[in-house]
């Protein structure tokens, strides 16, 4: 006969304000098997633990049923009180009368009663409970990095620091990032490439971090602790090992038009390129779409020149497996093109560029050297337009409902640095709202306006006409003066709004985690672990979690390889007993198990039966691997014939619930 | 104004001007800027805030070439151009001068327009 203790919380008024709860504790007394029902004002406090552990002692319980906050909030706190004193902890069922209950009723005659039917759904089900034990799985040393931007080579320099292997997979030919192509940083103003190139050079050289450039993940399988990922090594056509970067290739390859990613398309590289002085590892790559001699088998003249014989024309895509303990997504963004918005003429007036473009066309290494000049004509511009929310803050299909977060900051960055180097500038910045949330982020901004005179002006633009003189018509609401202007610019800038890069998504399904509406991943909790995805062994780095500055990026990237570290320091991990099994003698294997399980947990085997009259029959049956299962319970909802079964959420257990709930 | 009237106009706008975040994108765009006394954003924050009495009485009403270029770009999607029409609206069934009967309709639709065009298009110009 079960003996089954109820302990009934008020939450304070969380609760007791919408629920009667010595109502529902005296409804669930007399419910079958029931021998003790108590309420309590905090169950999860010290007290209201102990009043927990005392009574499984004095009843002897053989069950606790806790009607309380969600079981993501203090399932663990009430199991390990029970397995403290020797009830095995996976008899505790958790009713939730808080968030699926007092929360969301105002009636409280009505919440009483729904808080004893859920209470009498959980006594049922704790009847058929039964004790279950986590066994435990060895965790690979090793940590994988998916993204070299800025804010996987923190991650991955603070990991190896703690003295654990990592790798970095990047997918262009270069670590380095959306940072490598920024010419300086606010508040400071210091170059990017300065603080930046270091960092990539460290992590190069670093004896635990392997770089995979110009690679991608095409496959994980397996759970926290023992991923086994396959990395495509793309082929760059070019023997990594041999090539040592002296760019001899890259002089004399005949193919030179072609448009050059890393200064956004503003000038033109070679079908064989390095894609910039200090890129890690300085290795060329040669573009397939481009080289003639991969095109068409004409020419040959890179490898001709090479000293080293690194370059290979037949270099193919290779595959590579490695197992990690835990996998740090840093995957990063990337600003959306401003196309769709004809009222910024984008796509027809070459004086009309991005952000990111500016940043080229300001860099010293970029397409002018260094001097700021219209792409149309190669003048000296005098009237800059910059323009705000450019896809940010938008309701519409064309952009993206968030705000950037970084694009106020690096405007008044813009604006500042053109004024001051070309004082006979004049600089509008068209305004929404200036938002500067940041260590000495709006004094930087109200120096751009009282010490370089840059002109804020709040309003939106509203159309941008290039004009036949080659001079740019802006025209914008000053809503302060309330006055419709027209500005006639020589170049406007578009301060577009950024987006998760575009392999995130696919990538997200590979690692079974989850992205919000924008694409960005989802973190485990916002506000209290707001590093880690709800899946256990992936961690966020970086702003593909969300729109980041260079600051904030770093921090989390540290705070990711802090909880890659907390993963890898340990010998095993506890597993989650509650997994799937097959009744073999029920299975009819059809496969349909094997077809919905996202984590590929079910494999088929010929099994010999033995049959009536003692004959043997081999059947095809399924079998779950308890260690890769994540107990989603796919397979118990597609098994047409009721043999899969998840322990500690059995099908019976949740038929017994509905009944309780239905009687 | 009193309280039914704003109603009627936010119901007939179909608009919800509480969507706007004040950018000015709407009077950035629009044509007609110059010609009229309030401007589409003003349209918009005037009526959020029930001061439709000014808006009633102006002919900024009739210089709204309900051309949708503010519909068109508005980030928000408030589409001011149809608080304009409706406050418009109020203004002509105040006066009781409906210029158009519901069976004149059919013959006018055409697939390329706006509805709202065309219905504007006759208020203003079949008297």
């Amino acid at each position: 006969m079960q003996r089954i203790g109820v302990f009934v919380c008020h939450c304070g008024t969380n609760i007791a304000a919408t629920v009667d709860v010595k109502a529902v504790a005296e409804a669930l007394s007399h419910e079958p098997g029931v021998v003790i029902s108590q309420d309590y004002q905090y169950m999860c406090s010290e007290s209201g633990q102990d009043l927990v552990k005392n009574a499984i002692k004095e009843h002897k319980l053989t069950g606790v049923v806790v009607c309380s906050c969600s079981p993501r909030m203090h399932e663990n706190t009430f199991r390990k009180a029970a397995a403290s004193v020797g009830l095995n902890p996976y008899l505790v069922e958790i009713a939730n009368i808080r968030e699926q209950c007092s929360w969301i009723h105002k009636d409280i005659a009505s919440a009483t009663d729904k808080a004893v039917i859920l209470g009498k759904a959980a006594v049922a089900k704790v009847h058929l409970n039964a004790p279950l034990t986590a066994g435990e799985s060895p965790v690979v040393k090793r940590a994988l990095v998916i993204g070299g931007g800025i804010a996987g080579i923190q991650t991955a320099l603070d990991i190896a620091e703690a003295g654990f292997d990592v790798d970095i997979v990047e997918k262009e030919p270069t670590i380095g990032g959306k940072m490598a192509q920024i010419d300086k940083t606010f508040p400071t103003l210091d170059c990017a490439a300065c603080i930046l190139t270091p960092k990539m050079v460290e992590a190069a050289q670093n004896e635990h971090i392997t770089i995979h450039s110009f690679s991608e993940v095409s496959d994980v399988k397996g759970f926290v602790g023992n991923f086994t990922v396959t990395i495509k090594k793309k082929a760059r056509y070019v023997d990594e090992t041999k090539c040592t970067g002296c760019g001899l290739c890259t002089e004399k390859c005949p193919m030179k038009k072609v448009p050059n990613e890393f200064n956004m398309g503003l000038d033109n590289r070679t079908a064989v390129y390095i894609p910039f002085a200090q890129a890690v590892p300085k290795v060329a790559t040669i573009d397939p779409n481009y080289c003639m001699m991969l095109k068409n088998g004409k020419c040959g003249i890179c490898s001709k020149v090479c000293s080293v014989g690194a370059i290979d024309y037949k270099q193919t895509d290779r595959f590579i497996e490695q197992k990690y303990g835990a996998i740090v997504v840093a995957t990063g963004f990337n600003p959306i093109k401003p196309d769709k918005y004809n009222e910024f003429a984008y796509s027809i007036c070459p004086d009309v560029v991005t952000s990111l473009e500016l940043e080229r066309l300001m860099n010293a290494a970029g397409p002018n050297g260094g001097t700021l000049l219209r792409p149309s004509d190669k003048t000296h511009p005098h009237t800059i337009v910059f323009v705000q929310c450019v896809g940010s803050r938008c309701d519409d299909e064309k952009g993206k409902p968030y705000c950037s977060k970084i694009c106020c900051m690096y405007t008044a960055k813009h604006a500042m640095l053109i004024r001051e180097k070309y004082p006979d500038t004049e600089v509008y910045v068209f305004y929404i709202d200036v938002r500067t949330p940041g260590k000495n982020f709006d004094e930087f901004y109200r120096r751009a306006v009282e010490q370089y005179g840059v002109h804020y002006i709040k309003g939106m633009v509203g159309k941008v006409m290039p004009r036949s003189d080659g001079k740019i018509d802006v025209q914008a609401s000053d809503l302060l003066s309330n006055e419709q202007l027209h500005i006639n610019a020589d170049m406007v800038v578009l301060a577009t709004a950024i987006e998760p890069d575009k392999t995130a998504r696919p990538l997200a399904t590979m690692l079974t985690t989850q992205m919000d509406t924008n694409d960005f991943f989802t973190e485990a909790h916002p506000k209290l672990r707001p590093v880690e995805s709800a899946t256990a062994g992936i961690i966020l780095s970086g702003a593909c979690q969300g729109p980041k500055d260079i600051p904030e990026t770093v921090a989390q990237a540290s705070a990711a390889a802090a909880k890659a570290i907390g993963l890898l320091v340990k010998n095993s991990i506890t597993c989650n007993p509650c997994v799937a099994h097959s009744d073999e003698l029920m299975c009819n294997g059809c496969s349909s198990c094997e077809k919905v399980c996202p984590y590929g947990a079910i494999t088929y085997q010929d099994k010999e039966f033995r049959m009536p009259d003692r004959t043997t029959a081999v059947r095809r049956v399924a079998s779950v691997n308890p260690a890769v299962c994540q107990g989603c319970g796919a397979c118990t909802v597609a098994c047409p014939s009721g043999a899969m079964d998840l322990n500690g959420f059995s099908n019976s257990q949740i038929m017994a619930e509905v009944d309780a709930i239905c009687k | 104004m009193n309280k039914f009237d704003l109603e009627w106009i936010n119901l007939t706008s179909g608009v919800n001007v509480r969507k706007c975040m004040r950018c000015g994108k709407c009077s950035a765009t629009c044509p007609s800027y110059d010609e009229m006394e309030y401007h589409p954003h003003q349209f918009v924050y005037m009526v959020e805030k029930g001061n439709i009495e000014p808006l009633l009485g102006s002919d900024s009403l009739y210089k709204c070439l309900t051309c949708f270029a503010c519909v068109e770009r508005c980030p928000r999607g408030v589409e001011p151009a149809k608080v304009v029409e409706a406050v418009r609206l109020a203004a002509v069934r105040k006066q009781g001068g409906n210029h158009l009967t519901p069976d004149q309709i059919p013959a006018m639709l055409d697939d390329d327009l706006p509805q709202q065009a065309i219905v504007t298009a006759f208020r203003k110009y079949t008297k």
